[in-house]
C-alpha cells in the first residue's frame, strides 16, 4: 500500500472515526458520506465510535497472505460495535478464548508492514473486555 | 426481446496447466465451442470474456482486444469486451452475451471465461483473490478469502444443525462427480477422513473444504433462438438470466449465513423462466468452499434454511438425489479458474441437457440452473436453461 493510500484513512484506522446520519440516527463505519436510508435528505456528520462491541462470528486463520503469515494462527472476527455497524478485525486473544457474543474493546496495534524498511501500518484490533 | 439459445460449448481441461499460457487457454476453448457449433469464426458478431484478474495473475490488461486478436478476428474489428465481477465474471459475461442477442443488437455472440492463475506464487494468488472482498476494510485487516467463508461457517454452525462431517460430505460428493468428469482438475474420489485430516486453512475450514487454484478457459456461443437450428440440432434455450448485487463486505450483510443476492437473483430467474424448483433437474452452484454450497442450496430454495447439512447427508444433492448439485464436480473438484467458472457451469448444464454427460449423466434432464457468486456474495448470477 502506498503511503498516501494508508495516510488518508489514518483517522478511521487509528481512532475509529466514522459518520452518523442526523436524519435517521444511523451510524456508519467505515464512514459513508451518503445515507442509504435517507438518501438526499440525510445529514451526515463525523462520529467517533466508543470502540466497544460484541463478537458476531470468527475464524482462526492458519494460512494467510504474505503480509500476515508471521501472525498465524491468528483470530479474525466480525465485531458489532455498540452503535450498530459491524467491522472485520483481528482479535488479540488465544484461539480457544474466542466466542460468539464475547465483549471486546478496541486497541491500537501494528497491523502489517511493507517489508522490513517500508511503512508500518497501524490500526485497530480488538481485545477481550474483562 | 428475442429468445436466445446456446448453440455451441467448449471447455479446456482444468488444472495446473504449466504448459499452457493465458492465450493458449482461451483459443483452445473458443475453438472447441466453434467446432461444437459447426461454425467458422467469421460468423461471430461480438465477444464477452469473463476474467477476474489477468492484471494480477499475468500482468496483462486489455483482455477484450487480446482474445479477439488471438481468436484470429483482429481484421474483422468485432466488439470484444472484458467483464469483471470477481468469481462471477463468467456468469456476467454469459449474461451480457444473452442481453446483446436478446436486444437484437447482435446475432452470434461468444461468451467466454478465462483465468491463468499458476503463473504467480501461491501467496500472490491468495492476495489477488482477496481483491474480491473489500481490500480496505477486510483484506487490510487480515482477512483472507477462506477466512471470510470460515466466518460464514462459524456463524452457520452456531445457529443451525450442521456437523463438521456433513460439511465434509459436500467435498466428498463433489469429488465423486469430478471423478466422472474428464475435464476436472481432481478426478479422485475422497472420503470424509480425507477432508477432516487435511491441513487447517481457516477454522473450521480445511484444505479439502476449499476450491483449488486452477488454470482453464470455457466458451459458449449464443444466438437468436429462431436461427439456432442453422448451427445445431440440439439448441438449448436460455429460459432466464438474472443478476443481483449486495454489500461488498461480509460484515455489512443483513444475515452472515444468507446470501441475499442469491435469493434476489433466484426469485428474478424463476419469474422470468416461469418455472419452479420442482422443474429443475440439476443445478451447478458456486461451491468455492463447502459452506458456500450449503448456503447456496438453501438460498436457491432447494431446501429450508438450516436443512442443507442433512439434505446433503441424505444424498439428495448426489447424482441420483432429489436435486443433483454440481454434477461437474463443482468448483471444488472440477477446479476454479475464477473468470472461467461461470461459463464452465453453463458448459456442464448444456452437456447434461443434451445427454452428453457420460458417467455423471442425469437421465432425462430437461431444465438446468447455474449459480455463480462474486466475492462473498456481492454479486450473484443465476441462469436457467432448458431443452426445446
Amino acid at each position: 500500500m502506498t503511503v498516501a493510500r494508508f495516510w488518508r484513512k489514518i483517522p478511521q484506522r487509528y481512532n475509529l472515526l466514522g459518520t452518523r446520519c442526523e436524519t435517521c440516527g444511523k451510524h456508519f463505519f467505515p464512514p459513508r458520506s451518503f445515507c442509504p436510508e435517507c438518501r438526499r435528505t440525510g445529514r451526515i456528520v463525523d462520529y467517533k465510535f466508543k470502540g466497544t462491541g460484541t463478537i458476531v462470528t470468527y475464524t482462526i486463520i492458519h494460512t494467510a497472505s504474505e503480509q500476515f503469515e508471521h501472525l498465524t494462527p491468528y483470530v479474525l472476527a466480525i465485531v458489532q460495535l455498540d452503535e450498530g455497524p459491524r467491522m472485520t478485525a483481528q482479535i488479540v486473544c488465544k484461539a480457544d478464548e474466542i466466542k460468539i457474543g464475547m465483549q471486546v474493546k478496541r486497541a491500537f496495534r501494528r497491523i502489517a508492514a511493507d517489508g522490513e524498511s517500508g511503512v508500518i501500518h497501524y490500526g485497530t484490533k480488538f481485545i477481550p473486555l474483562e | 426481446m428475442r429468445d436466445v439459445a446456446v448453440i455451441g460449448v467448449g471447455c479446456t481441461t482444468f488444472g495446473e496447466k504449466w504448459g499452457s499460457s493465458f492465450r493458449d487457454l482461451f483459443v483452445e476453448a473458443g475453438a472447441l465451442a466453434l467446432e461444437d457449433a459447426q461454425m467458422s469464426g467469421e460468423k461471430i458478431d461480438a465477444m464477452y470474456v469473463g476474467n477476474m484478474s489477468a492484471g494480477r495473475f499475468i500482468e496483462q490488461e486489455h483482455i477484450g482486444a487480446l482474445i479477439a486478436d488471438y481468436a484470429g478476428l483482429a481484421t474483422r474489428h468485432i466488439p470484444s469486451t472484458r467483464v469483471e465481477a470477481a468469481c462471477a465474471s463468467g456468469g456476467l459475461a454469459f449474461r451480457q452475451a444473452i442481453i446483446a442477442v436478446a436486444s437484437g443488437m447482435e446475432d452470434i455472440v461468444v461468451a467466454a471465461g478465462v483465468e491463468k492463475m499458476t503463473d504467480v506464487e501461491p501467496g500472490a494468488s491468495t492476495d489477488a483473490l482477496t481483491g474480491a472482498a473489500d481490500r480496505e476494510w477486510e483484506g487490510f485487516m487480515g482477512a483472507t478469502f477462506p477466512g471470510l467463508y470460515a466466518m460464514i461457517a462459524t456463524d452457520y454452525m452456531h445457529r443451525y444443525p450442521l456437523t463438521r462431517e456433513q460439511l465434509a460430505l459436500v467435498a466428498v460428493k463433489n469429488h465423486y462427480n469430478g471423478a466422472r468428469n474428464p475435464i476436472a482438475q481432481f478426478q479422485q474420489e475422497i472420503t470424509v477422513d480425507t477432508v477432516l485430516k487435511s491441513t487447517m486453512v481457516a477454522e473450521p475450514l480445511r484444505l479439502f473444504d476449499c476450491s483449488p487454484i486452477t488454470d482453464g478457459a470455457a466458451a459458449v456461443i449464443v444466438a437468436p433462438l429462431e436461427r439456432a437450428r442453422e448451427f445445431t440440432d440440439t439448441p438449448i434455450k436460455v429460459l432466464a438470466s438474472a443478476q443481483a448485487s449486495d454489500t461488498i463486505t461480509l460484515h455489512d450483510r443483513r444475515d452472515i449465513s444468507t446470501l441475499d443476492a442469491t435469493i434476489a437473483a433466484r426469485e428474478r430467474a424463476f419469474k422470468m423462466a416461469r418455472v419452479t424448483h420442482k422443474d429443475i433437474d440439476l443445478v451447478e452452484v458456486h461451491d468455492c468452499f463447502s459452506i458456500a454450497e450449503i448456503c447456496a442450496i438453501e438460498d436457491l430454495g432447494f431446501c429450508k434454511k438450516g436443512g442443507a447439512g442433512k439434505f446433503t447427508a441424505d444424498g439428495e444433492t448426489a447424482l441420483g438425489g432429489k436435486i443433483p448439485v454440481n454434477t461437474s464436480g463443482g468448483l471444488k473438484a472440477c477446479g476454479h479458474p475464477v473468470g472461467a467458472t461461470g461459463i464452465k457451469q453453463v458448459f456442464e448444464v448444456v452437456q447434461q441437457l443434451r445427454g452428453e454427460a457420460g458417467k455423471r449423466q442425469i437421465d432425462g434432464a430437461t431444465i438446468g440452473m447455474t449459480h455463480n457468486v462474486g466475492g462473498t456474495g456481492g454479486t450473484v448470477a443465476v441462469h436457467i436453461m432448458g431443452v426445446l
